[in-house]
């Protein structure tokens, strides 16, 4: 019960919108409040027959809890009312209906570089940003140099940002917003900032910050960010939340209603996962399972099941194919057990196929041919040859020995 | 870390934050406030950096204005329409109006304008809105201080000493300050909501100088109509001014009192306005 660091109960919010653009002039009112001088005090509101105002519900009796120390991830389309969620929450809004409590100091991710200006130096916007973001000037001076060495800027720190290419203003940004230390953090899609490699980095520290403890609500559209961070996911759907529970599961269904009608007829996979390890495989030499969600329409009888594993340039490393299925319709789970799976770290394609062959002995019709999505990652140390032409395919260590002294391996470890 | 307690252990139990929607009348946070007084630091400090960064003359322009207007006063209500100025020569008479005047006109364009030109900032994070338009009345007290440099200046040119009542100027800058405060508030508010408050306001402000004792003194007013003068808050200030600064001109009297009846009822208002609409703001802006 105390470890319920938000919750929120029918939480709602509507907006006006229509004729948006036409900004109320105080003139209108002006002459409106001749004739009713309290109406001032109230918000603006629509007049009869001066505009046409409609409302939209942008969130409508939403109720959840989160306990202290997970990580939500908050998906589903544009428009959804995930970032009016994180805008209630962060009292950047506030809402029409309903409440939340919060219970911890929260801090707030909703843009990176909010209150940037580009006449400031690159060390004066570090503090204005900390301050707005709620850090306290000595704060801010203790992490200043962790926050310029995470951003890499370390030489143009005194210059005006204006001058910075937009990659470095983005990574000072997120920098500064990194190294906020709230009990609760609210990131809204900031996550995908910068190149490949400080990705990695940002994303890297987002599991630090989660493996401290805090409490995270994520909101993403890359789902392979939200498989690897987090461990429960709200789907939102039309102002309200349409499902919610561990990540693998409302994930994959997700992105199985994402599918258009034409893409999902005939299809019955609908999404995969390592048991417990989202899509990234962390051990070469421990057993694992893949586990594909598939979805049939009718039974299958004396199937066959196919999985292959291809690289990215496209060529097969491995596949195995299984006969005489029988699964029942409905919503199935298949695992697929592998011992080992040497592989060195890298991108890998899984492609899976079900065959059903009925009872007739002929080749049989094609039930579904998938490639899985999102990719599978392998994320183990090398430990074949340091340079990429010598390396090969697969990850499996070797020991030298010269007139029985034993020689380390280069590269690698 | 030494000395840091772990993030994870929770060794007292901190305040639950309600969300919900305002309801009534909603009370003054003035506990939040105290707590973001770096930030309003911070937005100050930005604000006279950003200024003086970009023009070339930058604290030039501090002096420009107040002193030029002062010469044409001069030249054209002292010289020749010879107006009365309390004995004073004409440009001490002219400036020490134009000091405050100045600095009032300034705070209030930049807080009717901070609100909409922060509204990234507004939309995307939350702290205590009220710090925008006190950082707008603020910041515009350095440009004063230069300003007030010269005013100095000034009077050793002319060989004249303020008397004992300059001891009570800071009073006095202070109710410019709350002034400019009262009436920036509601106008940031008003402006964040029905846009051209901003274009109604160059020309309430030249209005609302020869509304007020700069460019003559209130002893033109007769002495019945004086106590309705002082609705003009500013009337309360620049006398004021005029008197701590150069010992002649009026003492305080029943304007001033009338004045700082004003200012306090348009701080508070205004304050409790401006925190009312807050949320519609955030919506709006």
């Amino acid at each position: 019960m105390t470890d319920i660091v938000i919750r929120a109960e029918n939480l709602s919010k509507r907006y006006r919108i229509g004729e948006r653009e036409r900004y109320l002039a105080l003139r209108d009112v002006l002459t409106r409040a001749l004739s009713a001088p309290m109406r001032i005090f109230r918000p603006p509101t629509t007049a009869s027959g001066n505009s046409n105002h409609s409302h939209i519900w942008a969130l409508k009796d939403v109720t959840f809890e989160v306990r202290q120390g997970e990580v939500v991830g908050i998906i589903g389309r544009n428009g959804a009312g995930k970032t009016t969620l994180l805008k209630i929450l962060s009292r950047v809004t506030n809402p029409t209906g309903g409440f939340a409590e919060v219970r911890g100091r929260m801090g707030s991710l909703l843009e990176v570089g909010t209150g940037f200006h580009p006449e400031l130096t690159g060390r004066e916007n570090v503090f204005l940003n900390g301050a707005i973001l709620g850090m306290s000037k000595a704060e801010i001076c203790r992490k200043f140099d962790e926050i310029v060495a995470f951003a890499e800027v370390e030489r143009f720190i005194d210059t005006p940002v204006k001058h910075y290419s937009t990659g470095m203003q983005t990574r000072l940004a997120f920098a500064v917003a990194a190294h906020l230390e709230p009990e609760i953090l609210l990131i809204d899609e900031v996550l995908s900032v910068g190149d490949l490699q400080f990705q990695k980095k940002c994303l890297g520290k987002m599991g630090d910050v989660a493996k401290a403890g805090r409490t995270i609500l994520f909101v993403s559209h890359q789902m392979n960010q939200i498989r690897r961070l987090c461990n429960r996911v709200f789907w939102v759907h039309q102002s309200g939340i349409r499902a919610c529970g561990p990540t693998g599961q409302v994930a994959a269904a997700y992105e199985a209603s994402q599918l258009s009608p034409q893409e999902s007829a005939g299809k019955c996979f609908i999404g995969w996962e390592i048991a417990g390890h989202g899509n990234c495989v962390r051990s070469n030499f421990e057993g694992l399972a893949l586990r594909f969600h598939i979805m049939l329409k009718e039974p299958v009888v004396r199937g066959h099941f196919g999985v292959a594993i291809k690289d990215e340039s496209g060529r097969t490393l491995i596949g195995w194919g299984f006969d005489e299925l029988e699964v029942s319709a409905g919503s199935q789970d298949v695992n697929l057990k592998i011992p080992i799976l040497p592989l060195r770290p890298g991108v890998y394609t899984i492609l899976c196929s079900l065959f059903n062959r009925g009872n007739n002995l002929t080749d049989g019709s094609l039930v579904d041919l998938w490639e899985a999505q999102p990719p599978l990652v392998v994320d183990t140390m090398p430990l074949t040859h340091p340079q990429e032409e010598w390396a090969g395919i697969l990850n499996i260590p070797a020991d030298l020995e010269v007139a029985g002294v034993p020689i380390a391996a280069s590269g690698g470890h | 870390m030494p000395g840091q307690p772990p993030a994870s252990a929770l060794t007292f139990e901190p305040p639950t934050l309600r969300i919900a929607p305002p309801r009534g009348w909603v009370h003054l946070n003035l506990k939040e406030l105290w707590e973001a007084r770096e930030l309003l630091y911070f937005f100050v400090w930005r604000d006279v950096k950003i200024r003086y960064k970009q023009t070339a003359i930058g604290a030039a322009w501090a002096i420009v204005q107040p002193f030029m207007t002062m010469v044409v006063f001069s030249l054209f209500f002292g010289s020749l329409a010879k107006m009365p100025s309390y004995g004073l020569p004409y440009p001490i008479f002219y400036y020490s109006a134009l000091l405050p005047w100045m600095y009032f006109s300034g705070a209030l364009q930049n807080a009717t304008n901070v609100v909409v030109e922060q509204q990234r900032v507004i939309t995307k994070i939350y702290f205590p809105r009220l710090v925008l338009p006190l950082s707008a009345v603020v910041s515009g007290l350095l440009d004063f201080a230069i300003a007030f440099v010269v005013f100095v200046g000034m009077m050793a040119y002319y060989r004249l000493a303020p008397g004992p009542s300059a001891l009570l100027f800071p009073c006095f800058l202070l109710l410019a300050v709350f002034t400019a405060l009262g009436v920036g508030l509601w106008l940031s508010a008003l402006n964040a909501i029905y846009r051209d408050v901003r274009y109604a306001l160059s020309f309430l402000v030249q209005f609302w100088m020869f509304a007020s004792p700069v460019a003559y003194p209130s002893s033109l007013i007769p002495e019945r109509w004086r106590w309705l003068y002082g609705l003009n808050p500013m009337a309360g200030v620049i006398e004021g001014f005029r008197w701590t600064l150069t010992g002649k001109g009026q003492p305080p009297s029943n304007l001033l009192a009338v004045s700082v009846a004003m200012v306090l009822l348009l701080v508070a208002g205004g304050a409790a306005y401006f925190q009312k609409m807050e949320g519609t703001i955030a919506d709006v802006v």
